[in-house]
């Protein structure tokens, strides 16, 4: 079994929580046997990443559009470390726009064949598409898109041109994309291939924008869902907004819950040596999605009981000036503090610190950051409206606009250690429940039901 | 011969309302929620129960014979609540063929913490069933049958004759919960243990399908009873008085296997029916039972996790009686009461953690959506009554 994964972020080059996800199910396929070719749209460094064969553009050679060339030079990787080029070599333009035309046009040609042979509509016009996308000069973009702004929308076309390049030099058995910017890189490949599609669902638009939706994302999002044949949720949460917002039949929606991997027995972090100052943490993009605000106005209700604390809001992101501006009204100033965006050892380092996690989401698919949290041993509150409240249960749960209770439940924790002493203790148990391997294991079979299917 | 001794807990908490920490007013109770629930047991339960228990005692002109506990935080909600359940239960003890045995009257776990509140409370709940029963108890059961041998030698020191607690097997042995023993170092106390796989054949196994025996005839358990016979003096069937149309539902067929039993049971013309008393004072001790360590009749571990298994237990329990003086000495009757329903163990097993996350029993009477809630609420009524009981009534 091979998996042709597409994916837009990997770590250690990550801003939310796909790229984790990413890493953790590779990571999972790799140790139950199963061969994954990581597409991504930018060159990343080949440490911690020896399960996976990673694939960027970058290894589209500038006579790519030469199939048999394009073939070679795949076949020589697939088994080894990545040998990234400079991200600035990606984008050599097509050698011979001639031939590539030639080929646009036998393929599609080809597509409308099969297509009237009963393909998907979904997956031959997002060929064509990907096909006829006159190809932007430049960088790709790094990390994400969270910002739809610049040529983000270029960029995903052109992705999946890149992408439809790397699959013709590989086999696989089955393609899987992660999260709308790869749905029409997915969807050109399966139509290219006629390899079953798998699209996975981290987070919709009407998560990130709430209801004032980008109808294009939406409409990426939507032919995506319709056009795979099975479509990967991470929680019962989402897999209820796929049906009924993107009209996605519910037996063709499966739900993989995320996890967390469990640092080693000896990394975990001694707490440090305390000053008086107990620390709430916040950490995340500073968005609406994420409820910035609900912390800071609950931060508020806790400091008229409790003056020894200090709030940490950790994380960049559009409501960034909104939020500071809120702390100043608020008179906060002397107890919170905003880190901007962290990175790997800041993480740890913040996560050791804390006394409490809170995440105060409005629209929360899933949410690894309170799995990673309770990894590093402390205790969290979360959101009612998040999915991974599914899953948790040792954990403490409030309504994100229940500001009251939201502050009841940090004080609780604040001012009684018996309170944080059970929630981690018992988190720590209900922590050894989840792992990316079992999440991979669901994957592996949904793979083999599909190609079994085909 | 062998004896069937029924012996049903009636008991309901003052459940909390939601109290936040920034809530400071001294009204701790949900009185709508409880007022629902009492009506609620008392539709589903006590009526009914009480009817058919009733009819029995009537049809077998005294050879149908049980014994109650009926804690006082129940009988002060029926008194509010439902006086007709209150009425029907007086009915009861009026008949001449029931026992009412005593307990704390709060339903504490003020053994544990408290020994002089331990010995109040049960003064309290002794004179409340004597004012409304009509008997003072000469027998008696600890909350939720804890019990070790300081137990048994306290009450022994207060005048009780006899003592309830849980026939376990890891405190028996190979010997038999059919016989009457006596603590150790108490001349003149006996001890009736459970018989837990006949009690929860009833109390917990009756309505399961899955269960190899089901369904459970009256017929079948006199047959198991009948057993006894030879082994035995009695057959101690201890539960939940909500067993019946509760725990057990109607559509179960419990209360026609109730029904039944009697018959059943008086037509061997070996067995019959005994209160507690009736029990000791007809059959003779066979020997001690030593109980050093705390058992109870919760789950499987037949010990205190389900009240006192987490360090969230511990320091409620612990915060609740630290308070005990501060609030004794305020003489505020008020206050007093408040601080007393608040240490019905009812509330620290909301707080139980084990087994939380498969959503059992446990999950099943816990009106609050995780023990961490229920500490919480807990802790921040517990604040209020310290500041009470810190400053005197204006």
């Amino acid at each position: 079994m091979r998996v042709f994964m597409l994916g837009w972020e990997f770590p250690p080059h990550i801003s939310g929580g796909l790229g984790t996800a990413c890493y953790g199910l590779t990571k999972g396929l790799d140790e139950l046997g199963v061969g994954v070719c990581f597409v991504l749209p930018q060159a990343v460094p080949p440490e911690a990443t020896s399960h996976v064969s990673l694939r960027t553009p970058a290894h589209v050679p500038a006579d790519a559009m030469d199939e048999a060339s394009a073939e070679s030079i795949a076949v020589g990787h697939i088994f080894e470390n990545v040998d990234l080029r400079p991200v600035a070599a990606v984008l050599q333009p097509y050698a011979t726009p001639a031939t590539y035309k030639e080929s646009i046009k036998r393929l599609i040609a080809q597509k409308r064949r099969s297509s009237e042979e009963g393909g998907k509509p979904e997956q031959v016009e997002a060929l064509e598409g990907a096909l006829q996308e006159p190809i932007p000069r430049g960088p790709l973009a790094t990390g994400a898109g969270l910002h739809y702004d610049g040529d983000l929308m270029a960029q995903v076309y052109r992705y999946a041109r890149l992408a439809l390049e790397i699959a013709r030099a590989e086999s696989f058995d089955v393609i899987h994309a992660h999260d709308w910017m790869t749905y029409p890189a997915g969807l050109a490949v399966a139509a290219a291939t006629h390899k079953p599609l798998v699209v996975h669902v981290h987070s919709t638009e009407f998560d990130r924008s709430g209801d004032n939706v980008n109808t294009q994302v939406y409409e990426i999002e939507r032919t995506g869902m319709h056009g795979a044949d099975r479509v990967v949720c991470v929680s019962y949460l989402t897999r209820s907004i796929v049906t009924s917002r993107y009209g996605v039949p519910a037996d063709r929606i499966e739900v993989v819950y995320n996890a967390v991997e469990l640092p080693a027995a000896d990394a975990l972090p001694m707490k440090p040596i305390r000053h008086d100052e107990k620390i709430v943490l916040f950490l995340g993009r500073i968005t609406m999605q994420k409820g910035p605000e609900y912390f800071l106005m609950a931060a508020k209700k806790v400091i008229a009981k409790y003056s020894k604390v200090r709030f940490i809001v950790a994380g960049s992101g559009d409501m960034i000036a909104p939020c500071v501006e809120l702390t100043a009204s608020l008179k906060l100033g002397s107890h919170v503090t905003f880190t901007g965006f962290l990175r790997g050892g800041d993480v740890d380092r913040v996560f050791r610190m804390a006394d409490l996690y809170v995440m105060p989401s409005v629209s929360e698919p899933f949410g690894i950051a309170p799995l990673e949290a309770l990894s590093h041993n402390v205790p969290v509150i979360i959101s009612r409206q998040s999915g991974v409240s599914e899953v948790l249960t040792h954990v403490l749960k409030v309504d994100f606009w229940d500001t009251d209770e939201m502050a009841n439940k940090i004080l609780a924790v604040l001012r009684h250690p018996p309170l944080q002493k059970t929630l981690r203790d018992a988190g720590q148990i209900e922590l050894k429940k989840l792992s990316w391997r079992d999440s991979a294991a669901q994957l592996k079979h949904l793979y083999a039901d599909l190609t079994v299917q085909a | 011969m062998a004896s069937v001794v029924f012996y049903f807990q009636v008991h309901q908490p003052y459940r909390l309302r939601r109290y936040g920490v920034f809530d400071s007013e001294p009204y701790y109770f949900d009185e709508a929620r409880n007022e629902e629930i009492c009506r609620k047991v008392a539709t589903k339960c006590y009526l009914p129960t009480n009817r058919l228990m009733l009819d029995l005692i009537d049809r077998y002109k005294g050879d149908f014979r049980v014994t109650y506990c009926v804690t006082g935080t129940i009988i002060e909600q029926m008194r509010a609540y439902i006086p007709e359940a209150m009425d029907s239960f007086i009915a009861l003890a009026n008949s001449g063929c029931t026992e009412f045995i005593a307990e704390t009257y709060h339903h504490s776990l003020a053994f544990l913490y408290n020994r002089e509140e331990f010995i109040e409370q049960t003064r309290i709940h002794q004179d409340m069933t004597e004012e409304v029963f009509g008997q003072r108890p000469r027998v008696f059961r600890n909350t939720e049958l804890t019990y070790n041998n300081d137990v048994a030698k306290t009450v022994e020191q207060m005048g009780f004759e006899a003592i309830l607690t849980e026939g376990a097997d890891h405190v028996l042995g190979y010997r038999s919960p059919n016989f009457i023993y006596r603590p150790p170092n108490c001349p003149d106390l006996k001890m009736l243990l459970k018989n837990y796989r006949l009690s929860d054949d009833i109390a917990f196994r009756f309505g399961n399908r899955q269960w190899p025996e089901w369904p459970m005839t009256a017929e079948k358990f006199t047959n198991w009873v009948d057993q006894i016979n030879g082994n035995g003096y009695v057959c101690n069937l201890f539960m939940d008085y909500e067993t019946f149309g509760e725990h057990q539902w109607a559509d179960t067929g419990i209360f026609d296997f109730m029904r039944a039993l009697p018959e059943k049971i008086l037509a061997t013309g070996k067995n019959d029916f005994l209160t507690v008393s009736e029990a000791i004072q007809r059959y003779p001790c066979v020997g001690e039972v030593d109980i050093p360590h705390m058992i109870s009749w919760a789950d499987t571990e037949r010990d205190l996790s389900a009240w006192l298994g987490n360090s969230m237990q511990a320091n409620a329990l612990h915060d609740v009686y630290a308070l005990a003086d501060a609030v004794l000495s305020s003489g505020d009757e008020q206050l007093i009461a408040d601080w007393r329903k608040l240490q019905t163990s009812d509330h620290f097993y909301y707080m139980c953690t084990k087994w939380f996350a498969d959503g059992d029993v446990h999950k099943y009477f816990n009106p609050y959506e995780s023990p961490y809630d229920a500490y919480i609420n807990y802790m921040n009524i517990l604040d209020s009554v310290r500041n009470r009981a810190a400053r005197p009534p204006t």
